[in-house]
């Protein structure tokens, strides 16, 4: 019997616990976006993907 | 008189924030000192990775039910040190792991640096514009409980593309969950400085494990 793997099961299984109040909260209680809002978190994540993407070519 | 009334508790709003801003990158920088001096003690004592994960788990433990009693006292600085500890302790062992590998110490300084940039981009970006990102709170949460899913198959469907996927997932999500988190604290949406850090502490750890998996990955 693998013990990593149970306790990885049990770890993961008790953050989805413990995380899914909030994220039921947050999916009803979360304010709209207004316009612009999106562009202004996607561009920065995708500036991140790319960095990601060079230091993976640089090594 | 009226406008008068209305500037002291801007400007009072305004230094209670930057206070926030302060004690949480103040308490952000000596935790995550700590934290990799508690990683490389485990690097040197060759800790095990099932010992690794008896300390993640326990790390979590204080996150769960001490952290919430304490995060308003000045306990709660110890709980987050010891969190902290735990938790670089536990990444101990998967440290040791790419260290071991041919070209390994230049994949985890990368990976470091990588997180470093990483991490000051997207906070100079969110202090700097005091954009509200609490809009992205219900997406960000939904995306976790995804990729805590994807995690647990591949657990038990080891897809080299799978975890691969899941890692650049995460990347992306906890440096939106750094947006949300710091945006946060500059609009009055998070108070308390101690979660603060906890909350950007997670976003840092689970990025730098991600960028390792994915450097590692490219080097091999």
């Amino acid at each position: 019997m693998d013990w990593l793997k149970i306790g990885s099961t049990a770890l993961i299984v008790a953050m989805m616990i413990f995380i899914w109040p909030a994220a039921k909260h947050m999916l009803h209680n979360s304010p709209e976006a207004e316009k612009g809002d999106w562009q202004s978190a996607i561009f920065p994540i995708l500036a991140v993907i790319c960095f990601v993407f060079l230091l993976m070519w640089l090594v | 008189m009226a406008t008068n009334y209305a500037a002291p508790r801007s400007e009072a709003s305004i230094l209670s924030t930057n206070k926030l801003i302060r004690n949480t990158y103040s308490l952000l920088s000596m935790t995550l000192v700590f934290s990799a001096l508690m990683a490389a003690l485990a690097v040197l004592i060759r800790v095990g990775p099932g010992f690794g994960l008896v300390c993640t788990l326990i790390a979590f433990g204080l996150l769960w039910f001490v952290l919430p009693k304490t995060a308003n006292s000045g306990s709660g600085i110890g709980v987050v040190f010891l969190f902290t500890g735990l938790l670089g302790f536990g990444l101990g062992p998967t440290i040791g792991y790419y260290l071991s590998m041919p070209g390994g110490p230049q994949v985890v300084m990368t990976a470091l640096g990588g997180t470093g940039v990483i991490f000051l981009a997207l906070s100079g970006y969110a202090l700097t514009t005091r954009r509200d990102f609490s809009f992205m709170g219900g997406f960000l949460f939904v995306g976790l409980f995804v990729v805590l899913a994807a995690a647990l198959v591949s657990i038990f469907f080891p897809i080299p593309g799978l975890s691969l996927a899941l890692s650049a997932a995460i990347v992306m999500l906890f440096s939106g969950f750094i947006l949300y988190d710091t945006g946060r604290m500059v609009n009055g949406g998070e108070t308390n400085y101690i979660h603060a850090t906890v909350s950007l502490y997670i976003s840092i750890l689970n990025i730098f494990t991600s960028l390792l998996h994915l450097i590692g990955f490219a080097d091999d």
